[in-house]
């Protein structure tokens, strides 16, 4: 069979998905229709990668030119197709959440909301099997603008402020992007993804190479929400939950961290990031971030804002998985994007039911809750003790593969750090739980569970977590391609 | 053989329309803006054609009467000469077109004079960009400017005084101008561009040759807007009418940058050029603090005509720092930067043109979410021009940035990338502040007024100008690599 179209294909169904569900904007279940039908049709043709990228075989597909001898090429590699397929999984289910919530909150133009949300999973596949620099600028940038409508869909003061800021934060990191991907050029003639970079050979001083890292590191930093770039993630929690969930847990920052590994991997080389000292750089950035962001998660009773601090503090989970330059932590960093992915997901689509439900939105109203909203709880609970790292759920074997990764490089300090934020993560979940289970309910009377359009997704994929924590190939060969994609950078 | 003639067509069609329009306008006042129309888009057609027939054929020199040069003049239709004919007038019929409704309520009655004067005006512009000879160019140029000083005249109260200032300005930088085409004549004793060329490497570090590049780059540098020579500009754009404007503000300073890229790259070269003192880096400085003065000007202003008239000090000063890198890709990002500029700054003139005709005004204050209802096209093309003048893409405006971007890199020039990297998040700031105003709904007011809006596009002669050029930029977004590819052929090194 031939799959030369697919990837493009993948990329387009929801962009082109935009058409009718602007047209069919008076008929919201119609509208809502294509939505769903975009999100299956779009996870079926990734799916239909995977047996190819599990074999470490890549689809390539080069249209027009950007520029000369700059194409717009889409290239589904192991990397990519793992990448498309976590994120349009995941849509499935926050398409489903969305429709419950958006109607369960009474949200006003929820056209342009689906429209938007299409658009950013067009651009983040586009991201996922982006096969050069300028094609990845072009998706990447397209979805720092489709996020930008969801990020103040509430359009009150607090809407717009956090869209300014999103603004000033990714736009900036748009242009460090360009800047970088054109020195990139410019010294090395290529700015296609190769895996071991692009550097072989090529010598460069010292410094204008460092240079060079930290200006991407800017670029991408931003969306992967490495301190001191990270403050538009928390602020960008005044968009609705299921923005939250899917952009903020799923498709936005993870195509930051995406962007960390394509950047280390396959712009810069394993290699060259070693011999110029680069990866001391960012595993010092990375520690940093996971303990510092943990450590001002306690201070948040917004239960969105220590999400918001979590997920910054995941996220350089994955960083530092790419920083220790070993075989095992590049899995295991890889394999925390589709841990961390699940979980938090769940978390958010918990605290968006409840919000939804009981209008509350603080940690401190949540006492007794557990009585009243038992399943989504339940699914809470399941979340926080993945995120904390304790077995069998999935957020333990990516910590596990880390901590191997860096004892691999002879390193120990990450490993504490690791252990250190692990403690940290069961002290800002656990006292929720508490609170949700022990404590006696405060006014809940006649309050259940949220409308099953959101409970069964949140079931859906907590019992996901616990499923991948305990069977990690079970999912599309998940695991093994992060092995094989780990493999094929050094 | 129409190809060999085509140079000589193209400004003479507006010559010949520039009498037709009185002569008919006499009779029927009303046939004044059709028959612009047909004048223009007589033009336009044969700058495609001859840019097509350019591609396949190569340059064309056109003697007139048949008298060579030194003796007669000549037309040289080359690359960079069909490119900028190309450019100005395929917009200067758009913009003519979509002024019918705009010029009969902003300056009702005087429409005849108005597009006699806007014929002669593009006569002007296309003379200076054809001509292969310099002291024939400073007579376009004047022709060009005194129909441009009328133009601006009509318009608000404030008009006359603002043209008679860039009269006064713009009438300085053509003697200045004039003054070194002297000092040239007075050396090689040619006025004809080429063979000036030919000449010039032997008296390189004359100093009668140096006066005479400072004295040109400064008098033309004025009719560009090269900071600090700007001043005229705001207030002209400003107070001249919305249909003066958005024909003005798009193409007469990219003629002047015209002007600037035949002077060193073509006449003098740039190692003749920066042979005495280092030129293409001083006016590359000056376009760096234009591009960040006219930014920041443009930021603290609050009605839109002013802003789009600061945002277009700032972005004559992309074409002109592509200019000084003197490589290929700051050449190509420079000449994109042509095209998308004119287009964008043409849509977004037009566009607040149609705003105050429909509005009365055109401040960016009193905008509210209502307009997003009454006009969804108008503000969906604004919306597109918007992010193209940001730099994102596929969209135009990012291409011209990203071959920019790669000739300071070339150059290794990081002070030059890193003002167009912070030009762009300017940009972001002043376009991202109107469409907040346009799309949401302002906390401080409630939602009812938005609701309750009607519909109320504009008529087809208004909106479909406006829409094609927009969504051109799409096209060109991605059509970018052809357009650069031919681009590219035509740098002179």
């Amino acid at each position: 069979m031939d799959l030369s179209l697919v990837p493009l294909l993948a990329v387009l169904v929801s962009l082109i998905a935009v058409v009718p569900i602007l047209l069919s904007s008076d008929k919201p279940n119609l509208r809502e229709t294509w939505t769903i039908l975009a999100a299956f049709i779009k996870f079926g043709l990734v799916l239909l990668l995977v047996p190819g990228a599990i074999e470490g075989k890549s689809v390539e597909l080069h249209l027009v030119d950007l520029a000369p001898g700059m194409p717009l090429a889409l290239n589904a590699d192991p990397l990519g197709v793992f990448f498309a397929v976590i994120a349009s999984g995941l849509w499935i289910f926050t398409s489903f959440y969305s429709i419950g919530y958006v109607r369960g909150a009474g949200e006003h133009k929820q056209t342009r909301y689906f429209a938007s949300f299409a658009v950013c999973l067009s651009a983040t596949i586009g991201i996922a099997f982006s096969a050069n620099l300028l094609t990845f600028v072009l998706f990447y940038e397209i979805l720092t603008v489709a996020t930008y409508p969801l990020v103040i869909h509430n359009e009150g003061k607090e809407a717009i402020n956090a869209g300014r800021k999103y603004l000033a934060f990714t736009l900036t990191a748009g242009l460090l992007l360009v800047a970088g991907s054109a020195m990139v050029y410019i010294y090395t003639g290529s700015i296609d993804f190769t895996p071991g970079g692009l550097f072989s050979g090529i010598e460069l001083p010292h410094t204008a190479m460092l240079v060079l890292f930290i200006i991407f590191l800017g670029a991408v930093g931003v969306k992967a929400g490495i301190m001191p770039i990270h403050s538009w993630l928390p602020a960008a929690m005044a968009a609705p939950t299921p923005v939250s969930a899917l952009l903020h847990a799923v498709a936005v920052v993870k195509s930051g961290v995406f962007a960390v590994i394509r950047v280390a991997g396959y712009v810069f080389g394993t290699e060259t990031m070693g011999n110029y000292g680069l990866d001391d750089i960012l595993i010092v950035i990375a520690g940093a971030t996971i303990i510092l962001a943990s450590l001002i998660a306690f201070a948040q009773d917004n239960l969105k804002q220590r999400l918001a601090y979590s997920t910054v503090g995941h996220l350089s989970y994955i960083v530092l998985g790419v920083a220790l330059l070993t075989p095992f932590g590049m899995q295991g960093g890889i394999m925390h994007i589709a841990a961390h992915a699940t979980l938090k997901i769940t978390l958010f689509f918990c605290a968006g039911a409840i919000y939804v439900n009981l209008k509350r939105k603080n940690i401190s109203q949540l006492n007794g809750i557990a009585k009243s909203m038992p399943w989504t709880m339940a699914a809470f609970t399941i979340g926080s003790m993945g995120l904390a790292g304790i077995p069998p759920i999935n957020g333990f074997f990516s910590k596990w593969t880390l901590a191997l990764g860096s004892l691999d490089g002879d390193m120990v300090i990450p490993v504490i750090v690791l252990v250190v934020s692990g403690l940290l993560n069961v002290g800002y979940f656990f006292p929720i739980i508490y609170r949700a289970y022990f404590k006696p309910p405060e006014g809940l009377e006649g309050y259940g569970e949220a409308s099953p359009l959101m409970v069964v997704p949140i079931m859906v994929t907590a019992i996901l977590s616990v499923l991948f924590g305990f069977f990690p190939n079970l999912f599309f060969g998940l695991y093994d391609l992060a092995v094989n994609i780990s493999l094929s950078l050094f | 053989m129409i190809e060999s003639h085509l140079p000589a067509y193209i400004a003479l069609t507006f010559l010949l329309f520039s009498v037709l329009i009185p002569a008919f306008g006499i009779w029927r006042d009303e046939l004044s803006q059709p028959l612009a129309v047909i004048g223009s888009g007589l033009a336009a057609g044969f700058s495609i054609y001859g840019f097509y027939s350019y591609l396949q054929l190569g340059s064309i020199r056109y003697f007139f009467g048949g008298w060579e040069p030194p003796i007669g003049i000549e037309f040289v239709y080359d690359g960079l000469s069909g490119f900028f004919a190309l450019v100005i007038n395929t917009v200067a019929f758009f913009v003519i077109i979509h002024s019918n409704k705009i010029s009969k309520r902003e300056f009702p009655g005087k429409e005849m004079p108005y597009y006699a004067l806007a014929m002669l005006m593009m006569l002007g512009f296309n003379g200076m960009v054809l001509t292969g000879d310099l002291f024939n160019l400073y007579v376009f140029l004047e022709i060009a400017s005194l129909a441009g000083y009328a133009i601006i005249a009509i318009g608000d109260r404030q008009a006359p005084y603002a043209a008679f200032r860039y009269l006064i300005i713009g009438t300085a930088g053509g003697t200045l101008y004039l003054l070194g085409v002297g000092f040239l004549y007075t050396v090689t004793g040619t006025l004809n561009i080429i063979d000036m060329s030919a000449m010039l490497p032997q008296f390189a570090g004359s100093t009668a040759v140096v006066a005479a590049l400072i004295l040109m780059i400064v008098g033309i540098g004025v009719k560009a807007a090269l900071f600090p020579m700007h001043g005229w500009l705001p207030d002209s754009y400003t107070y001249a009418s919305s249909s003066s404007t958005a024909l003005i503000a798009p193409i007469g300073t990219k003629v002047a940058a015209y002007i600037l890229f035949r002077i060193i790259l073509w006449l003098f070269g740039v190692e003749l050029t920066d042979a005495v003192v280092p030129f293409t880096y001083i006016v590359g400085v000056l376009a760096c603090i234009g591009i960040l003065y006219g930014s920041i000007m443009a930021i603290a202003q609050s009605e839109m005509k002013r802003m789009l008239a600061y945002s277009s000090v700032s972005q004559i000063g992309y074409i002109i720092m592509g200019l000084s890198l003197a490589n290929p890709w700051g050449f190509a990002g420079a000449l994109l930067h042509v095209l998308n500029h004119a287009i964008m700054k043409a849509a977004l003139f037009m566009i607040s043109g149609q705003i105050r005709f429909k509005e009365g005004h055109s401040s960016v204050n009193m905008f509210d979410d209502t307009y997003r209802k009454k006009y969804p096209w108008t503000m969906a093309a604004f919306t597109v021009t918007a992010i193209s003048m940001v730099g994102l893409p596929p969209l135009a405006g990012f291409f011209s940035k990203w071959y920019l971007a790669l000739g300071t890199i070339d150059n290794s020039n990081w002070l030059f990338l890193a003002v167009i990297l912070i030009s762009s998040l300017l940009n972001a700031v002043y376009f991202f502040r109107i469409l907040e105003k346009v799309y949401m709904m302002n906390p401080d007011k409630g939602q009812k007024e938005a609701a309750d809006a009607e519909r109320d596009e504009f008529s087809g002669s208004m909106l479909w100008p406006t829409s094609i050029l927009a969504f051109s930029l799409i096209v060109i977004g991605f059509a970018n690599a052809i357009i650069v590819g031919v681009l590219l052929n035509i740098f002179p090194m």
